[in-house]
């Protein structure tokens, strides 16, 4: 098929922008610019380059055929001829959304980076400190989010997986709350253990596979493509590894790596610390993004290339969504920092997508998919709302606030809105999905259905009790002066929650992208499962 | 009277070996163990040309006799150049006073 | 039942009927502070007053088109698929037939006049383009809940309701106590929805062909739309889900969302304290419209329930049961407010029983007549609140008759409605449901039962509904106290109570007349010889109900249970007249002191809210700190010591590597020099010993060889 080199263009112009600001540290000694210049620069360059890919996207978007199962835009060139790995890019109904979201919410993040309305004296403020370093991080990680979600080589998958980690660790670490190095190392390590079992697992699918070209033509004993892997070899014969089938090994390894992303009761607890300790435009983009990689892993790679193991394990991943969500909103409840009660909320609402995902029924994965995006964007409007009140007040402690509905009315009701969508009202973007996840997997766990479907009540409870305790009642005169939202975070807010209610009314354009291709993706699972 | 055989040379030989070991190993005067080295090398000889002659009258022996003289001669003009050189350091051919290269 | 299709008709005119509403929260609500600022009060109210009254212009003109068509016809506004997922499709869509014809003129036109009261009621208040922003938006929510044509749209404006309540009813949030009963109502109503949802998923797999031998398949029919749901809803009949019927569990879960919505047994405690709200609010929300969404879904539903005599019996005993709880609690009120909540909730116990036995079109115009009525006691308390300065406290009023009239009398006609005297509607659709409750014999309990305990509700609510009104309206003129001047309004000068606007009085006039002439829809069979205008008009709608199973009690039963209903009322008047006319008699007081800890117990309600807060709350509080702990302590401590181990290995690791790796090669370099030390002792410098080395030497060498190469051979 006809090749694009859009998708590298989307993905590699925020390295050319990375590349740049290294450029322009590099010439310091000879050009001598300020260090205001220095920092203007460089965030003018993370926003073109994020810019640039948002654009590209949308072309994308425009002109993806969602009828069509096969993946589309593809770039596919040989790489390292040695080990048969190829520069394999390509996005489908299950990705391209997840590219759309990617590139929307890297440019709110790169938009939440810069520093108006932040005093000019504030020098501790992270959106003015290292400037050129933090942006050049941001284009990295950019970079590698664009990447995870459009290879479709098993090892270009895992190299922009590793990619993406080197930058969250700095961002994390340098430009971070109090105990950012605790976070941002207690972050890295934990997901880095995840991806060497997946590396594990990718090498064995690697030496297991069957001979096949690449794509000049020339013979592979062995192949990393995705694609190849999963239409072309059934690895259900390898017979056992470690005392368990094959297939069920690597399905297990695979899954934690994923499932710590998710994140995953119990692998979880990396996600408050990470977010509470980020600055809120990196838990935007740690929530908004980086959550749905573990999902869109299982999706591409364990059920599609791995399906009898999938069929196995889902009673499983049922139960740990269920956990997932009635679990955390438990824990939501007894937050006092307004920022890890949304880091527990995250955890809760990830568990959606697990259930609907085990359940292998085209409403279960619709909503499983779909509460990606719908998480996407609710869960950005939150931690960019966190990030108002924190730099107004300089802490997030919920108790210590009150009565701020008077002194700060537009705010308020845009953290309605959101916090509303989160908890699932109908008419906003979170019900559809929280209602198909349920929808889809009632038939086939029931009982887990109805505990989850409790969950709704505990996250209706916290979240209301929170607006109560920070909104309203009498306003608390230490806040007697805090100003209402500024441009910056208006022009960061306002689209999302355009979005959040928009699509909550007419989810189809999301979703018509995603239906067929995702379908197809669960009808041998089901038939499998004999659902 | 028995007549000489090989095994009074041999005896010979081996009380002057003995002699000279006895000089080597026991005089304080670098001469004198220069001496007791030229009688082990005499015994040497003798003990060469005994076997020589008693072992089927070949002039192997006696060739090797002529070396150990030849050797004798050398090794005694470079040991007393040495004692000389020792003497004019010194003042003294006394070896147990020759302890400077102790390790 | 059945399943000819009906004639469904376009009309594209029907997505107006929520659209303007919408359009004025979002004027209101998006610009409302601006436009305050700068024109003043009125543009505010002529925003959100005649968008409502456009609505139900619409509504009427689509009544009217409804009627010219043949009966059963309903009309359709198809909007654009909102989902299609496989073999799924739910579009946004519209649709009237009679049963949401009736609700959608109740909620335009008792909402609209309920907007002109709050011209008057909200006068000067500070958030007044806030409120009308939010009431317009609850407009629209109802609106969509009634006029969707499938369950999952239903549920948008189910729960929208629920947040333009929540919204309201925490209007005033500078005081806790007002916010905390918003919250109250939300998450009381969310235990409900997760009932809701429930019910919906059971019914949606149900009908697609799930828990039967066959196990679903994805090819089934799969829908949620109202109409093709009464077509296939009888396959559900045969399938059971733990055990139990599906068609059952589905209405019992849906039903569990009524209880929430429509303030039942056990999930009625939030409506009580939803009356910290401003009192539009609570006529508007918590008495006409948002609190009979439940009926109306049942009514929906109906084809669902008809499947299943053990859920009709559920609904009706739960009505009946909460009917006389409920009544119970407002004999001893004092707030004005709380009296009209539980009579509320009593009233909506009503409403369940009537469809509760399969009396749908009298549970329906029991929502009809409720509406007005109920709406306008409400009003006219406002009124008196007003007029009182926001005092609410009964004990405290008095005599209020003399100086308000027109509120008097309409309250007294709400009063003799609600009580069920023939001369007002109430009588004719209380009446109707209790006939029908005694004549009912498909539920699993005698209908004589639900007709008993309704029976004792309907004398109690004549009771305390007329005790209110001898304690406010009769008796010594109450003196109004200074200082009540909260939530912005303005102090009033004078020291007695006097007749509010005509904007408040109007709109009281309107009701009351409605209360009466709604009568006329309803004149039972008994008297008039054909069926009640309103039964005949909802037939279609409750086609299934027409072979429910009767005791076929004759005419005589008919009359007397009617004259037996007069009879309970008047008693109830009767003993509150002469216990509270005039505040004469002090036998009230007397028994109160001679009972203190009966009256103690029904005046807290029977502690029921001290006893969900004790259990469901704290035990909820409780598990969520626990979990908390669990994350922090065992998870998270999980997490932490791997990391410990991992520190600890490392440090053992370093220790064995600096120690015992790196000794060893110290060790060797240290062997080999203390040997070093040692072998140097033979160099002595010493010649004689090197001499008798070298002899030494010779002679081993001399001796060795001998041994091992054995020379002398």
């Amino acid at each position: 098929m006809e090749q694009s080199t859009l998708l590298t263009w989307i993905t590699f112009t925020p390295s050319i922008g990375l590349g740049v600001i290294g450029l322009s540290l590099l010439l310091r000694p000879w050009l001598k610019p300020s260090r205001s210049f220095l920092d203007h620069f460089s965030r003018t360059v993370a926003l073109v380059c994020s810019g640039v890919s948002l654009a590209l996207t949308a072309v994308v978007w425009l002109n993806f055929d969602p009828a069509n199962t096969e993946v589309q835009f593809v770039h596919h060139l040989v790489w390292i001829r040695a080990f048969n790995i190829e520069y394999f890019m390509g996005v489908d109904g299950l990705s391209i959304t997840l590219v759309m979201l990617t590139a929307l919410i890297s440019f709110i993040a790169a938009l939440a980076s810069l520093p108006w309305g932040i005093p000019r004296d504030d020098d501790h403020h992270f959106s003015r400190r290292a400037v050129p370093g933090y942006m050049a991080m941001l284009l990295l990680l950019e970079t590698g989010m664009f990447g995870v979600f459009c290879a479709l080589d098993f090892f270009l998958f895992y190299v922009f997986w590793e990619v993406m980690l080197l930058p969250m660790y700095f961002l994390i670490g340098i430009w971070g709350g109090p105990r950012r190095e605790y976070a941002a190392i207690k972050f890295f390590l934990y997901t880095l253990a995840g991806s060497v079992l997946m590396l594990l697992a990718m090498i064995a699918l690697y030496f297991s596979s069957n001979p096949t070209t690449l794509v000049d033509g020339t013979y592979a004993a062995h192949t990393f493509n995705l694609i190849k892997l999963a239409q072309e070899n059934d690895f259900t014969s390898m017979g056992t590894l470690l005392g368990m089938g094959f297939t069920k090994v690597l399905w297990v390894g695979l899954f934690i790596a994923f499932a710590i992303k998710i994140p995953m009761f119990p692998f979880h607890t990396w996600l408050p610390d990470a977010h509470v300790e980020a600055p809120t435009p990196i838990s935007v983009i740690l929530a908004g993004i980086l959550l749905k990689m573990g999902v869109y892993g299982i999706l591409r790679i364990n059920y599609p290339i791995l399906p009898d193991a999938s069929v196995w394990a889902r009673p499983a991943v049922a139960t740990f969504g269920m956990i997932n969500i009635v679990y955390a909103a438990f824990v939501c409840m007894a937050q006092k920092d307004l920022k890890k009660l949304i880091a527990y909320s995250s955890v809760s609402h990830m568990g959606f997508c697990l259930l609907g995902m085990a359940a292998f029924t085209p409403q279960g994965i619709s909503g499983a998919v779909y509460q990606m995006w719908t998480h996407g964007i609710v869960s950005p409007a939150l931690f960019l709302i966190a990030g108002v009140i924190y730099d107004r007040a300089h802490h997030r402690e919920i108790e210590k606030f009150g009565g701020l509905a008077k002194q700060m009315p537009e705010y308020s009701a845009v953290v309605g809105l959101a916090f509303m969508a989160s908890l699932g009202l109908p008419g906003l973007i979170g019900f559809i999905s929280e209602a198909l996840c349920f929808l889809g997997a009632f038939p086939v766990f029931t009982g887990l259905t109805v505990i989850s479907a409790l969950g709704v009540i505990i996250t209706a409870a916290y979240y209301l009790w929170t607006i109560q305790r920070m909104f309203l009642g009498p306003l608390n005169e230490n806040y007697k002066n805090l100003s209402d939202m500024n441009w910056r975070e208006r022009l960061t807010l306002y689209p999302l929650a355009a979005l959040i209610v928009f699509l909550g009314f007419y989810p189809m354009p999301i979703l018509d992208l995603m239906n067929t291709t995702i379908h197809r993706l669960i009808e041998p699972l089901a038939r499998m499962a004999g659902n | 009277m028995t007549p000489v055989g090989l095994v009074h040379f041999i005896v010979l030989g081996s009380l002057l070996f003995v002699l000279g070991m006895l000089c080597v190993l026991t005089r304080r005067n670098a001469v004198s163990i220069l001496i007791g080295v030229e009688l082990i090398l005499n015994a040497a000889a003798l003990n060469f040309v005994a076997f020589a002659h008693f072992n089927g009258r070949s002039l192997d022996g006696t060739m090797m006799a002529l070396f150990i003289i030849v050797l004798a001669a050398a090794e005694a003009a470079v040991a007393l150049a040495l004692i000389l050189s020792l003497q004019r350091r010194t003042r003294l051919v006394d070896v147990s006073k020759t302890g400077s290269l102790k390790g | 039942m059945s399943t000819e299709t009906t004639i469904v008709e376009n009309f594209h005119y029907l997505w107006l009927i929520p659209l303007f509403p919408l359009l004025g929260a979002l004027l209101n609500g998006l610009a409302g502070r601006p436009l305050h600022r700068r024109f003043g009060e009125k543009i505010i109210s002529a925003i959100g007053v005649s968008l409502p009254w456009a609505s139900f212009v619409v509504a009427a003109i689509s009544f009217f088109k409804l009627q010219s068509l043949p009966a059963g016809a309903q009309l359709s506004d198809h909007l654009w698929t909102w989902l299609s997922i496989g073999q799924m499709e739910v579009p946004f869509a519209l649709s009237m037939d009679a049963l949401s014809a009736m609700m959608a003129l109740i909620v335009t036109f008792v909402g609209s006049l309920i907007h002109v009261y709050s011209i008057g009621y909200m006068h000067q208040d500070a958030g007044y383009s806030r409120f009308f922003a939010y009431l317009n938006l609850f407009l629209f929510a109802m609106l969509v809940l009634v006029l969707g044509n499938n369950l999952l749209l239903m549920f948008v404006g189910w729960e929208g309701v629920g947040l333009c309540s929540y919204l309201l009813i925490g209007f005033w949030y500078e005081d806790l106590n007002n916010a905390r009963a918003g919250m109250k109502a939300f998450v009381v109503n969310r235990i409900g929805d997760f009932g809701f949802l429930v019910g919906l998923f059971v019914l949606f797999w149900g009908v697609g062909g799930a828990w039967s031998d066959a196990g679903y398949s994805l090819g089934a029919s799969y829908t949620l739309d109202f109409e093709k749901l009464r077509q296939v809803v009888a396959g559900t009949v045969e399938k059971t889900i733990w055990g139990f019927p599906v068609p059952a569990v589905a209405a019992i879960c849906f039903f569990i969302g009524a209880t929430g919505k429509s303030a039942q047994i056990p999930l009625y405690v939030w409506l009580p304290d939803a009356m910290a709200g401003p009192t539009p609010v609570s006529a508007l929300i918590h008495a006409a419209t948002m609190v009979t969404a439940g009926v109306y879904m049942v009514a929906r539903l109906n084809f669902l329930y008809l499947l299943s005599p053990t859920a009709m019996t559920v609904v009706a005993l739960v009505g009946a049961a909460t009917a006389l709880f409920a009544a119970t609690i407002g004999c001893f009120q004092y707030d004005i407010k709380k009296v009209l909540a539980y009579s509320t909730v009593s009233q909506l116990g009503y409403m369940f029983i009537g469809v509760g036995v399969g009396a749908f079109w009298a549970g329906a115009y029991h929502v009809l007549t409720h509406a007005f009525f109920k709406a306008c006691l409400f009003l006219a308390a406002g009124s008196v609140i007003l007029a009182m300065h926001h005092q609410q406290d009964m004990r405290k009023m008095g005599g209020l008759g003399r100086v308000m009239p027109i509120t008097r009398w309409t309250y007294w006609i709400s009063c003799v409605a609600i009580a069920g005297f023939p001369i007002a509607s109430g009588f004719f659709s209380k009446d109707e449901i209790l006939w029908r409750a005694f004549d009912a014999d498909g539920l699993l309990v005698p209908g004589w039962l639900i007709w008993l305990l309704g029976f004792t509700a309907a004398g109690l609510t004549a009771f305390y509904m007329f005790r209110s009104y001898f304690l406010v309206f009769t008796g010594p003129t109450a003196k109004l106290e200074h200082g009540h001047g909260d939530d912005g309004h303005e102090e009033h000068a004078q020291h007695e109570p006097e007749e509010q606007r005509p904007v408040i009085t109007g709109v009281l006039v309107l009701l009351a007349a409605g209360a009466v002439i709604l009568a006329f829809v309803g004149l039972p069979q008994l008297w008039m010889g054909v069926p009640p205008a309103l039964e005949h008009f909802l037939e279609p709608v409750f086609s299934g109900a027409e072979n429910l199973p009767r005791a076929g009690h004759g005419h005589g039963a008919e009359w007397g249970l009617m004259l037996s209903s007069l009879a309970i009322a008047s008693l109830g008047l009767g003993m509150a007249w002469w216990l509270y006319r005039e505040r004469k008699n002090s036998l009230p007081e007397k028994l109160k002191e001679r009972f203190p800890n009966i009256h103690r117990v029904v005046y807290n309600k029977y502690y029921v809210d001290e006893f969900y807060q004790a259990t469901a709350v704290r035990g909820f509080m409780f598990l969520s700190r626990a979990c908390r702990w669990l994350d922090e302590h065992v998870v998270d401590g999980l997490v932490n010591g791997a990391g410990a181990i991992t520190r600890a290995l490392a440090y053992l690791d370093g220790l064995i590597d600096q120690y015992v790796v790196d000794g060893l090669v110290n060790l060797i370099a240290d062997a080999t020099r203390r040997a070093g030390d040692k072998l140097r002792r033979i160099q002595t410098g010493q010649l004689p010993a090197y001499l008798s080395g070298l002899a030494l030497g010779g002679l081993v060498l001399v001796v060795l060889v001998r041994i091992f190469l054995n020379w002398n051979e």
